[in-house]
């Protein structure tokens, strides 16, 4: 599935299907610093993504 | 996940509540929130006349967002700090909310007002970047927002800030900041507005899915001048505890609030004055404000950028 991260503006492809929770740890974010939308709306960490899916991660921790 | 609340689907979890809520259970959860925090520190009445920060970032556009929702009317303030793109994008991201929903932005260019932009000033005075912004923004926030009839100067400080700044001032026992670290900084003088912040009790994460889901639109975009690492770290280390220990930022937090009031207790009040060349309050004869702007312009044979 194609992942879209905000705020570095990249995609990066993930194999497969997996959780949300599943997800973030392969790409290495932790859960309260981000936030995941599935196809434009916000979904928990125990929701499966499946390989047609449009995923983004807002990170979510500013500094200032 | 289910939501708490109605038992459908649940969009937002809040791991240190051990919960989840569907769309609109959560926006009523983050109002009840936000309605708490005013209430309990007394930070807006009926006679009060508010005015937001608003830097164009995901806090302050939330906060002037939920505010709106629940039936506060507040204008906003926008400084634009010359710092490149980034001060352009912020504004336009301020003032694109403004117009979208129907509200008052007053915005102030550094630059235009005094000359120079954040980046001058900095290499100017040889001061770091934020320091300057941070002594420039306090002083004018407060005093666009006198001259222009409002009292109350809200924030969009949150609680990841607040645990942060904490963990910083207590690494170096920076006692005189932590006195200052409250919700509410109450108005010392006629000329000082009192300053809240209503999101203290919500975290970054609580506070962006709200604005996610209001359709706020912000700048994600960090400052290029941020020598916020060190904050950054702090809130990194803390939600690393948080994902071991869901609940760690808040008891932090609140705990201070709870028992650190005895530093307050234990100082004795400031005593202000009027700067003796623009009348805004300071402790000293001639503010900061005016001592840095001298400084500023002294040297004109300084880079101009
Ligand atoms: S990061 Fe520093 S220079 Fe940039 S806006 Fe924040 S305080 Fe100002
Ligand atoms: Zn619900
Ligand atoms: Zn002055």
């Amino acid at each position: 599935m194609k992942v879209y991260i905000r705020q570095k503006k990249s995609t990066v492809d993930v194999e497969g299907s997996c959780s949300v929770l599943e997800l973030l740890r392969r790409l290495g974010y932790s859960q309260e610093t981000v936030l995941v939308l599935r196809n434009g709306g916000l979904v928990t960490p125990d929701v499966r993504l499946s390989e047609e899916d449009e995923v983004e991660i807002i990170p979510v921790i500013s500094g200032g | 996940m289910r939501c708490r609340v109605c038992g459908g689907q649940a969009c937002v979890d809040v791991k240190r509540s051990n919960t989840a809520f569907c769309a609109d259970c959560y926006q009523q959860y983050f109002q009840r929130q936000v309605a708490r925090a005013i209430k309990k520190h007394d930070m807006l009445g009926t006679d009060d006349r508010p005015v937001i920060a608003v830097s164009g970032g995901k806090d302050s556009l939330t906060l002037w967002q939920v505010l709106l929702d629940m039936g506060y009317r507040a204008d906003g303030l926008h400084l634009n700090l010359g710092i490149g793109e980034y001060s352009v994008n912020s504004q336009e991201k301020a003032a694109a909310f403004a117009e979208s929903r129907g509200v008052k932005l007053i915005t102030i260019g550094v630059a235009e007002e005094y000359g120079y932009g954040i980046p001058q000033v900095a290499k100017r005075t040889a001061r770091s970047a934020c320091s300057a912004c941070g002594l420039i923004k306090r002083y004018l926030l407060n005093k666009v927002a006198l001259e222009r009839g409002f009292n109350v100067l809200v924030t969009g400080h949150n609680l990841d800030d607040e645990a942060a700044a904490l963990l910083g001032n207590l690494l170096r026992w920076q006692s005189g900041y932590l006195l200052r670290q409250s919700p509410v900084l109450p108005s010392t003088h006629p000329k000082l507005l009192r300053r809240v912040k209503p999101l203290f009790r919500l975290t970054e994460r609580e506070i962006a899915a709200y604005g996610l889901l209001r359709g706020v639109d912000w700048l994600v975009d960090e400052c290029p001048l941020a020598a916020g690492a060190a904050t950054l770290r702090y809130k990194e280390v803390l939600n690393q505890l948080e994902a071991d220990s869901p609940g760690t930022k808040h008891h932090f937090y609140f705990g201070f609030l709870e028992k650190g009031s005895s530093f307050a207790a234990a100082s004795p009040p400031v005593e202000l004055r009027e700067c003796a060349r623009c009348g805004q309050p300071t402790t000293t004869e001639v503010c900061a404000f005016c001592r840095l702007w001298e400084q500023v312009k002294r040297d004109k044979a300084l880079p101009v950028t």
